[in-house]
């Protein structure tokens, strides 16, 4: 009887502990946003980056340079392979999740390093694994700058720009580990490409 | 790859932890402890109708538990069955019972297993009152057990355990909520986003359209690691550059899953007056956990496998700014901590490399496993430790000064058996029934072959350990999965609660006997050591069949 | 080696030396005749209501149908079935059958032999209840005719004795049963069950009225009240526990049987779960295999000796004349953290021994010896004798003494002799003497007090000896100093106890002063001086209040709620019944010193379980890396990396891991009889060296074992 009482009676607490829910799920957010949006506005916005006062795209988010077929533009530097939606898809997030014995992923990876040297006129060997793989987040800004040097030569080529130009630009570009151990080096490609737009023009 | 640059990561954490686990370990410890309530407590104390004053006995405390989770599970599965309702809904239909089920039991399990995929099912109301609350509470549940646990080897012939409700409301107001809101600042400045400007489709530099999502993420973000919950507001979870746009914010998530989980030992040791006992069991975590990530990192360096070898690297699933070294940092702690939030896809690991998150779990989550259910997971596997070495030195075997007898080892033993017992049933169940191996064949499996096992395994072992993360490639939003998955998650969450509540009990109402030349030191190097052997061990034995059958054939082929 | 003398057939008055007891068997030995002996009885052991209190055989049991119905279809079916991608040969169940067969009767002929050991002790027992008839007296009257001696005597058979009987022994008569001495005093001889030949005096009134069913009044005539039912009698309990008839499971066994018994569910549902996996990719492992990795994996070494340990732990008791009336109490044993010790008997010898002898007043040594001596020539007790033994050593020459005794008497308190020549010597209490000194015109020196004070600040007992020369004029010669002798070696147990985490505490009647000296020289930790029998009670209860666990040894009635209020109570077989009663054990030699074994005793029980225990988990090690690899190979071939022992087959090697599970028991069997050798030392200490010893041997062993197993099994044709 009194267990079942006690019962009732803590279940009656538990609906009253929803008033938890209006401090974390309501106070809490909305101070954190109302904070961020003070102090940090264009951070806490997503770092949107614009181009002639268009918005296109955001700092840290990567994008794809390929046509509506998914083949590379030449003239721009080329992202990662992604998994999410047809390839950066901001609104499907998420990588391939394929196996490490996958077959078709074995595949994927084999046609991805005979399209990107075939692309780059360079060796099998040459091409970087991160070429070959997509990211976790199918959104990955980055590519290894390995990848974006060998894009050099067919990007300068294909702009009429001189290589050792647009070296300089993804050395500029090449950020190093955080603190100087936390990471990979890694070249923004959206920055790079808008970069790379601007030293045409 | 310099050894410098995979060594020096794990030594920021390392030392960071060093630094701030003695103040957070006797923070925690005093807002345990304490008698004094804030004014803002005592607020919330005559809202609930609770005498912050009373005490209440193992079972009470049990009740008041579970009629809090029931609760919560109701209120998060009823925001989202509403959801079309509710603002912010960025219109987004209800979600369908089977997977709101499975969602509302996943966060308040502290789970935060998904089965969907957040931007195309939840919008901000849900996951900002339902999930991110529950991200919160779920914690501070796992907290008060741990405290309600600690404390029975503190009392002496005492009937309670102290009051459930005081620890709930302390436990969020005093540690998860100030802690988030720092938290929640520093991801801010790291360029993980706060808004609420919904899905916003940019014409991209080529020309193309690109969406970029918004949400309050940075808030949902820092409680989701610092309450070892792991639910990602993105299906990309912490590989999305909104949810950790660079390698420190990585690092510095890596640090919140660890900054409570790691400084329970020191709570523990401070409040039963014996810190030395909180250091055995520090480091017997410290040492797993240690191990397990070094060989998880070898094995993603070594690049073996199929898919690895064809590209050069393990890189197939992994952010270019992370690399192998802060993948897998993030992956073996977000697996040795029960947050399962990841930042590289663990289904795309190489076998072995993907066998160790997968092991990590199955250790039973206490290196150093969650907030508070890996401190009393840790705790009952040194109550079975010091049962066999107890025996060994011929005394009947006592831990703290409480006896360990049938009742207490037959609670430690249902506890033990509890995990061990869901996830291989679950996953034998998905393979022997016909109609639901066509189902996960069919339509739930990615990958095919060994790996395909791995998946289901994988996440019957997520579950049972409420982690969350997942060998992501399985499709979960089934009516098979949904609800057995879900099933697993409750029990997995709640059946060891009881136990370690009624062995709390048994430990409370014994008095302490005191520690003579012949009581077997249980906070030395020694006792450490054994802990961690009977923790691999028992691991070891109990899933080395079911390892051979999926990782380890396939890592051996 | 061990020899088992039949008892002669109804005993005799000549006790002879071995009593009629059993020749101890060596703890841990055993012969091949034991074990013939013991085969039926493991084969009985074989009925499944029996097997299912050992869950963890029970499940080999089970397996071991299983399988052999299996190797009786198989022809039938079509042959053995392919298990995990792998062929086995035709033999392989039939192989497998065998071996879980031999493991469920290993095990079992393990107990059997344990309570072989009892049984020969409890027929010799049983010797001694058999055939009494009982003089009961009729309408027995206490006041007028407590001897019985006018009374009408029924004869009955000692089986139909009840409560309060009351019943006439008479010299050669057997006791019929338990019983309190309400009249008389008789030599009894209690070899039957203590097996020490020496006759006993029991007499009614006071610490020494209880007597034991089955032991032979010597001679004189005893009234005795009966106080045992009728099958219950202190003999009927010693022979059901022997006998391991009422070993009841202890609260450690218990708690261990669980942690089996759970880790047998653990590896049930890992086997159960292996094919539906399995069937994943398409592999599916044969029954028998799986029946064989499911009792390799659960406990059975520790599972099969569980209860072989128990039984031999209450056997080395009973081996060293100590009766547990249960096993709880031989497992708290173990956990003593507080030894009551009574001063006298157990840390001194019984009695006061002269140690020196003190001249005052510059008497002559020579002298005082002589008188001394002289004076306790005709005083019999230990403490007279001790003087003479004394003097002796200093040149005294025992001869006759003419002249009248003076016997110590509670009035005068001084014995001594006077002389027919008017001289007389005195020995006695210092003040009695000073007074007879006094009275004889003699005077006390300084010196006197000096000598006194000095021997009683040692803790000593001073004796004054004084001369009275025939002109009648008295001297003090000197002093005795009289001493509590601690007896040998026991600073250094006490020591032990110390490492081992018990402390020691004396009791004793003696004031604060003496109690001090003698706490010092033997060692302990702790004295009660001047202790009443409420003083030990609340000892008792503070000691456990703070969570002790206290162990103690009484005899009288007043020790009978120490005893009962004590975690551990051992009572004195000499003792009375109601010391008896409130005890948990009865040592039958009386000998209070053996506390301590009983200690150690407790403490090797435990260890033997939790090394077992621990060898058996580790044992899982190697057979996983024997089984595992073998049963998938087939499928992928990569897991041959796992094969880390190189074994044949996958049949070799899973039947070789069965095997080995199979011999370690029998293997194991004299350790649970004998075991784990037990040396005081730390518990930290302890447990290094346990688990070096069992836990990583128990790792090592079975891949050498089943290495070698395989290595043999290689030679047969198929495997």
């Amino acid at each position: 009887m009194s267990s079942s009482r006690s019962t009732v009676r803590q279940l009656g607490t538990a609906v009253r502990a929803l008033v938890l829910t209006l401090v974390l799920g309501v106070g809490y957010p909305l101070v954190i946003t109302a904070l961020g949006q003070a102090a940090f506005g264009d951070r806490a916005d997503g770092q949107p980056v614009t181009l002639d006062g268009e918005t296109v795209g955001s700092a840290i988010i990567g994008q794809g340079f390929t046509d509506a077929e998914g083949a590379a533009l030449p003239q721009w530097f080329q992202s990662r392979p992604s998994a999410a939606g047809n390839g950066y898809d901001g609104g499907a997030s998420g990588g391939s999740n394929l196996g490490p014995e996958n077959p078709d992923l074995v595949a994927a990876i084999e046609e991805r390093r005979a399209t990107v040297a075939e692309l780059e006129g360079a060796n099998l060997s040459a091409v970087p694994a991160d070429a070959l793989t997509a990211s976790a987040s199918g959104l990955d800004p980055h590519i290894s700058p390995e990848y974006a040097l060998l894009q050099v030569p067919r990007v300068a080529a294909e702009r009429g720009l001189d290589e050792t130009d647009v070296e300089a630009l993804v050395e500029e570009n090449t950020q190093g580990p955080d603190l100087g151990y936390l990471g990979e080096q890694r070249v923004d490609v959206l920055q790079l490409n808008i970069a790379l737009a601007a030293l045409e023009t | 790859m310099t050894l410098a640059a995979a060594v020096l990561p794990l030594l920021t954490v390392v030392v960071v932890l060093a630094l701030i686990h003695r103040p957070l370990g006797d923070h925690m410890a005093r807002t345990f402890t304490g008698t004094n309530d804030l004014r803002v407590e005592r607020g919330f104390y005559r809202v609930l109708g609770v005498d912050p004053a009373s005490s209440q006995s193992w079972r009470s405390y049990l009740t008041g538990v579970l009629a809090f989770s029931a609760v919560s599970v109701l209120l998060v599965y009823l925001q989202q069955r509403t959801q079309a309702l509710l603002p912010y809904s960025l219109g987004l239909p209800a979600v369908p019972e089977g997977l709101g089920f499975n969602t509302a039991v996943s966060f308040v399990t502290n789970t935060n297993w998904q089965s969907y995929s957040p931007e195309v099912t939840l919008g901000y109301t849900v996951q900002m009152v339902g999930l991110a609350v529950q991200n919160f509470v779920s914690a501070a549940v796992g907290l008060a057990v741990a405290v309600a646990f600690v404390r029975a080897f503190v009392a002496r012939r005492s009937a309670t355990l102290g009051n459930f409700w005081v620890d709930l409301t302390r436990a969020v107001l005093r540690i998860l909520l100030p802690g988030a809101v720092i938290a929640a600042l520093i991801l801010l400045s790291g360029g993980v986003i706060q808004n609420f400007n919904g899905f916003t489709t940019v014409a991209t530099l080529t020309g193309g359209e690109q969406v970029i999502p918004g949400g309050p993420v940075a808030s949902q973000e820092a409680i989701k690691m610092l309450g070892t919950n792991g639910g990602g507001f993105f299906n990309a979870n912490s590989a999305h550059p909104f949810e950790s746009p660079s390698p420190w914010t990585s690092v510095f998530q890596v640090l919140l899953m660890l900054a409570i989980p790691f400084s329970l030992p020191r709570t523990f040791g401070t409040m039963i007056g014996q810190r030395r006992q909180g250091y055995a069991i520090l480091g017997a975590m410290a040492v797993i956990s240690l191990v397990s990530f070094t060989a998880a990192t070898l094995a993603e360096l070594s690049a073996h496998g199929a898919a690895a070898q064809a590209a050069g690297s393990a890189s197939e699933g992994k952010e270019q700014r992370f690399g192998i070294v802060g993948s897998v940092l993030f992956g073996s702690v977000s697996t040795l901590t029960s947050t399962g939030a990841v930042n590289s896809m663990h289904d795309s690991y190489t076998a072995i490399g993907g066998m160790l998150p997968l092991i990590n779990m199955m250790l039973g989550e206490v290196a150093p496993g969650g907030v508070g259910s890996g401190l009393y997971g840790m705790l009952v596997l040194a109550v079975v430790t010091v049962f066999v070495s107890g025996l060994l030195v011929g005394r009947t075997p006592e831990y703290l000064g409480k006896r360990i007898g049938a009742r207490e080892i037959k609670l430690a033993s249902l506890y033990i058996l509890t995990m061990p017992a869901l996830v291989l049933a679950g996953t034998a169940l998905s393979f022997a029934v016909p109609v639901l191996r066509a189902d996960i064949d069919g339509t739930s499996i990615l990958n095919p072959g060994l790996h395909g096992m791995s998946e289901v395994l994988y996440a019957f072992t997520s579950a049972a350990n409420n982690n969350g993360s997942a060998f992501a490639g399985l499709t979960a939003n089934t009516p098979w999965l949904n609800t057995a998955l879900g099933v697993v998650m409750l029990l997995g969450r709640f059946l060891p609660i009881v136990f370690v509540l009624a062995l709390a009990g048994a430990f409370a109402a014994q008095d302490r006997v005191p520690a003579t030349a012949g009581t077997l030191p249980t906070d030395r190097v020694q006792s450490a050591t054994l802990l961690v052997g009977v923790t691999v061990i028992v691991t070891a034995l109990t899933f080395f069949p079911v390892l051979a059958l999926g990782p380890l054939a396939e890592g051996l082929l | 080696m061990s020899t088992i003398t039949e008892p002669a057939a109804g005993s005799s008055n000549s006790p002879a030396p071995e009593g009629n007891r059993p020749a101890r068997t060596p703890g841990g030995a055993f012969s091949a005749a034991q074990l013939a002996e013991a085969l039926p009885g493991a084969f009985r052991k074989l009925d499944p209501r029996q097997m299912f209190h050992t869950p963890v055989m029970f499940i080999v049991e089970v397996g071991a149908v299983l399988i052999t119905a299996i190797a009786i279809a198989e022809p039938f079916l079509g042959g053995p079935e392919a298990s995990g991608g792998s062929e086995v040969p035709a033999s392989f169940a039939w192989l497998i059958a065998v071996w879980l067969w031999l493991t469920v009767l290993f095990a079992n002929l393990a107990e059997s032999v344990a309570e072989g050991r009892g049984k020969a002790q409890a027929s010799s027992l049983r010797q001694a209840r058999t055939g009494t008839t009982a003089r009961v007296i009729r309408d027995y009257a206490a006041d007028t005719d407590p001897g019985a001696l006018r009374a009408s005597i029924a004869e009955v058979p000692s089986s139909d004795l009840t409560l309060g009987d009351m019943v006439v022994i008479e010299a050669n008569g057997l006791i019929p049963g338990d019983g309190e001495i309400v009249w008389g005093i008789a030599s009894v001889d209690e070899s039957a069950i203590t097996g020490e030949s020496a006759p006993v005096v029991r007499e009614s009134g006071g610490d020494r009225s209880a007597v034991t069913g089955g032991t032979r009044v010597l001679s004189d005539r005893i009234v005795v009240r009966i106080t045992s039912r009728p099958g219950d009698t202190f003999v009927d309990r010693m022979i059901r526990l022997v006998e391991g008839a009422e070993r009841q499971k202890t609260p450690n066994e218990v708690a261990l049987d669980i942690l089996l018994a759970t880790l047998s569910i653990v590896f049930t549902v890992v086997v159960l779960t292996i094919n539906p996996i399995a069937s994943s990719s398409g592999v599916s492992v044969s029954v028998p295999v799986l029946v064989a990795l499911l009792v390799c994996l659960i406990p059975t070494t520790i599972g099969a000796l569980l209860s072989v340990i128990g039984i031999a732990g209450m056997d080395r008791l009973v081996q060293r004349n100590v009766l547990a009336m249960s096993g709880r109490a031989v497992e708290a044993a173990g956990d003593v953290t507080t030894l009551l010790l009574d001063k006298t008997g157990t840390i001194t010898y019984g009695n006061r021994r002269a140690s020196e002898f003190v001249t005052v007043g510059g008497a002559d040594r020579r002298e005082l010896v002589t008188a001394a001596a002289q004076s306790s020539l005709s005083d019999p007790t230990p403490e007279g004798t001790s003087v003479v033994e004394l003097a002796v050593t200093e040149g005294f020459i025992r001869s006759a003494v003419e002249g009248t005794v003076v016997p110590f008497s509670a009035l005068t308190r001084m014995s001594g002799v006077d002389f027919p020549d008017g001289s007389a010597v005195r020995k006695g209490a210092g003040s009695a003497v000073r007074e007879w000194v006094a009275a004889a015109s003699g005077i006390v020196t300084a010196e006197l007090d000096d000598a006194v004070t000095r021997i009683s600040q040692l803790g000593g007992t001073p004796l004054v000896v004084a001369v009275r020369d025939a002109s009648g004029r008295a001297r003090v010669l000197g002093v005795v100093h009289l001493k509590d002798v601690v007896k040998d070696g026991l600073p250094e147990r006490f020591a032990e106890l110390r490492t081992m985490g018990i402390r020691t505490v004396m009791i004793t009647g003696d004031n604060p002063l003496t109690a001090k000296a003698i706490a010092a020289e033997a060692g302990v930790d702790d004295y009660l001086a001047e202790a009443t029998p409420e003083d030990k009670m609340r000892l008792i209860r503070r000691e456990q209040e703070g969570g002790a666990l206290v162990a103690m040894t009484g005899d009288g009635t007043n020790d009978a709620p120490a005893l009962a209020l004590a975690d551990v109570g051992v009572a004195m077989n000499t003792g009375t019944s109601a010391a008896k009663e409130a005890g948990n054990m009865v040592d039958l030699d009386s000998d209070p010193t053996k506390l301590i074994e009983i200690v150690r005793i407790g403490k090797q029980l435990l260890i033997t379980r939790g090394a077992l225990t621990t060898f058996s988990i580790a044992n899982d090690v190697a057979k996983y890396f024997a089984i595992i690899p073998a049963m998938f190979i087939g499928a992928f071939p990569g897991l041959a990396a796992l094969n880390v022992m190189q074994l044949n087959s996958p049949s070799s090697a899973i039947l070789a891991a069965v095997i080995f599970n199979a011999l370690i028991i029998i293997a194991l069997i004299p350790l649970s009889l004998r075991g784990v050798k037990y040396r005081a030392a730390s518990a930290s200490s302890t447990l290094d060296r346990n688990l070096l010893v069992y836990g990583l041997g128990g790792i090592i062993a079975p891949f050498i074992g089943i290495k070698a197993i395989d290595l043999v099994l290689s030679l047969i044709p198929g495997f």
